[in-house]
């Protein structure tokens, strides 16, 4: 049971994420990327992780999502300007690379189940990816990760502003 | 109950300083009325000296904090003493640039300042997500530095090709970061060496995967062949001040972690990597040199002579001995000097507009311009590596150190490079003292603060090239305790 759950949450979360990069439009794109996310959130909730699995449906499905669709709606992106890919020869060469990195990955993975398959074996810690624990972890051992995120997201809010404030035209 | 962490805040006073002075400039910027460059300018500069100060009055304290996720070692230490020499000397060349491209805003000193913070963490991370933390607050500044030069086509070119690979780039090194937590339950660097002992590399693929793409994420930053791609572009486009801090300060620091991360943290695995830095090195050194030789603008020279020099330092990486650390730091003191200065002289010889830009346009320099030709020369010859230059010193330890570590083929590769970077170097300075003037109605003016920067560097390179002692002895310290 649990393993046919995984499998149908896998090949769904695959094979939205293959949407994304192959539809046309940017809003399907977008929505079929809320799709893969929820599938992720159902993923982290089938370990066990049910609180990872809400912060991925309320932040990333749910917040980021949305303001991904407000701009792709107010950018009002039409055909013309997306216009067609010309360039085929980039797009096989560039697939053909994806797909040996993935397939060397998934080599690395088969092989690790294998070979090191010991260190694999660790067990579930208990209450793994709990409320508690996250906060913990993030106020004692991670506390300047944490904190740093602040400077982070302070020179990203000053970058937009800079980037957004207008000032006459681009030249070209 | 929860045990609260030992914080010794001590371990970030030099972030905290140059974070501050960040902090004040925006105020600053928000609330002053009128000409503001020359108050914002001298904030930034107090607080690059301030974190100068506590950096050096901390030598040899080996400061830990935050349940080790960060260390201020001398390895961590004299990086932070180098971000600050870069940010001084790039804020000396950016004053008079900004106001000739007429593109003065306060915003300026601050990204300079917030990328300076990151890279200071990125010294001094003993932790994988904190490097990784630390890299992102370095990299975000300098993308919109890199678009900083909002009208013009090639700096938004610069700033949106430098994010997606800088993007990229970070997804890589957080998967690989997730691979190796996965296989050791831990991302501390003394653990994770702990963690490692009795392990073989080829023994545990999933290990391999994750130091694999940690690799790959950091030689985006630091631009080793094959992930270089965005590097011309990037430094073409970008403000050529902010060019220049591009090719010194994020390298530094991309080295700084990389350094850590394999000699401290993969200490064990490191006979198992040296065949892939290796290969990286020579990519590196060939293509950035060969590439070079092609290029008719001096930008998009010096951005494939940065990737080549990447390549030299990674064959001090690549040795994996405490020679090979000392060279590198050694190395990347030299490089400042050379390549601000280098950067000075175009800045200097430049227009409005970022005109004049092409290397046949300084054909006859020497006969109006002499002491602009003379210290053009001058760094040229030390990015070439000839005596008795700063470069010289810089190369020679390294060739010296990868020969004693073994690596005689790599050295010999890496001294070939040399001799093919001689040619695009040397064929500068032909062209400014042998070739006749050019038609030009190029008028260049000596503004002030340029010329303390020109004259920084230049003092820099031939210092550490005539008399490397002392510096010799500092870089002897910066790696004790670290191996």
């Amino acid at each position: 049971m649990y393993m046919a759950i995984f499998i149908l949450f896998a090949i769904m979360s695959i094979a939205g994420a293959i949407m994304v990069i192959t539809l046309k439009s940017p809003v399907s794109s977008a929505i079929a990327l809320i799709f893969v996310l929820c599938c992720i959130a159902g993923l982290f909730a089938l370990m066990g992780a049910l609180f990872m699995a809400a912060l991925q449906v309320i932040v990333y499905a749910g917040a980021i999502m949305v303001l991904f669709l407000f701009i792709i709606m107010l950018l009002n992106l039409k055909d013309e300007i997306l216009g067609e890919d010309e360039k085929k020869v980039t797009r096989v060469f560039g697939s053909i690379l994806g797909i040996a990195f993935l397939l060397e990955i998934g080599f690395f993975v088969r092989r690790a189940l294998t070979v090191g398959s010991e260190s694999l074996m660790y067990p579930v810690p208990e209450q793994f990816a709990s409320i508690e624990v996250i906060s913990t972890g993030l106020f004692t051992k991670f506390l300047f990760a944490f904190e740093i995120t602040s400077v982070l997201l302070l020179v990203a809010i000053i970058g937009a502003i800079m980037l957004s404030k207008g000032e006459g035209k681009t030249e070209y | 109950m929860i045990e609260i962490p030992f914080i010794n805040l001590a371990v970030i006073y030099p972030e905290i300083a140059i974070f501050t002075a960040s902090v004040i400039v925006l105020l600053v910027d928000l609330f002053m009325k009128g000409e503001k460059q020359g108050t914002l300018s001298t904030i930034t500069m107090l607080g690059f000296a301030a974190a100068a100060i506590i950096a050096s009055r901390q030598w040899f304290h080996f400061e830990t904090g935050f349940s080790d996720a960060l260390i201020a070692d001398n390895f961590a230490l004299v990086f932070k003493l180098l971000f600050c020499a870069a940010g001084v000397l790039t804020l000396f060349l950016s004053v008079h640039y900004l106001n000739r491209e007429k593109i003065f805003r306060g915003e300026y000193f601050f990204l300079i300042l917030s990328s300076t913070v990151g890279m200071m963490i990125l010294a001094s991370a003993n932790e994988l997500i904190t490097a990784f933390l630390g890299l992102e607050v370095m990299s975000v500044p300098l993308y919109l530095l890199a678009g900083y030069d909002k009208k013009k086509l090639l700096s938004n070119e610069a700033a949106l090709k430098y994010f997606l690979m800088g993007a990229f780039a970070s997804g890589i090194l957080i998967y690989g970061i997730a691979f190796v937590y996965g296989n050791l339950g831990t991302t501390n660097f003394d653990e994770i060496y702990r963690a490692l002992q009795g392990k073989t590399l080829y023994g545990e693929p999933l290990l391999l995967l994750g130091l694999g793409l940690i690799l790959i994420g950091f030689s985006f930053k630091t631009a080793f062949v094959p992930f270089h791609s965005w590097v011309p572009d990037v430094y073409v486009g970008t403000p050529t001040p902010a060019t220049a801090f591009f090719s010194i300060a994020p390298k530094a620091a991309g080295f700084a972690i990389l350094f850590r991360l394999l000699f401290k943290a993969f200490a064990p695995m490191m006979p198992d990597i040296t065949g892939i830095l290796w290969v990286l090195a020579v990519l590196t050194m060939f293509a950035g040199n060969l590439i070079a030789i092609a290029q008719r603008n001096i930008k998009r020279m010096l951005a494939y002579s940065s990737i080549a020099h990447a390549g030299y330092i990674l064959i001090a990486l690549t040795t994996g001995t405490a020679d090979g650390a000392k060279a590198a730091i050694l190395y990347l003191l030299a490089y400042t000097a050379m390549n601000v200065g280098a950067f000075g002289i175009v800045i200097l010889l430049g227009r409005e507009g970022e005109k004049d830009l092409s290397i046949a346009g300084y054909s006859g320099l020497s006969r109006r311009h002499p002491i602009a030709a003379a210290a053009m020369a001058l760094f040229m010859f030390s990015l070439a590596g000839i005596p008795p230059t700063a470069g010289f010193i810089g190369k020679f330890y390294i060739f010296r150190g990868a020969v004693s570590a073994g690596f005689i083929w790599l050295a010999i590769l890496g001294v070939v490079n040399s001799l093919i970077s001689v040619y695009y170097y040397l064929r500068v300075i032909v062209i400014m003292y042998m070739k006749p003037e050019a038609e030009s109605d190029r008028v260049i003016t000596y503004p002030l603060s340029l010329m303390v920067a020109i004259i920084l560097a230049a003092w820099g390179t031939v210092q550490i090239g005539i008399f490397p002692n002392s510096w010799l002895n500092l870089v002897r310290d910066s790696v004790s305790g670290f191996f």
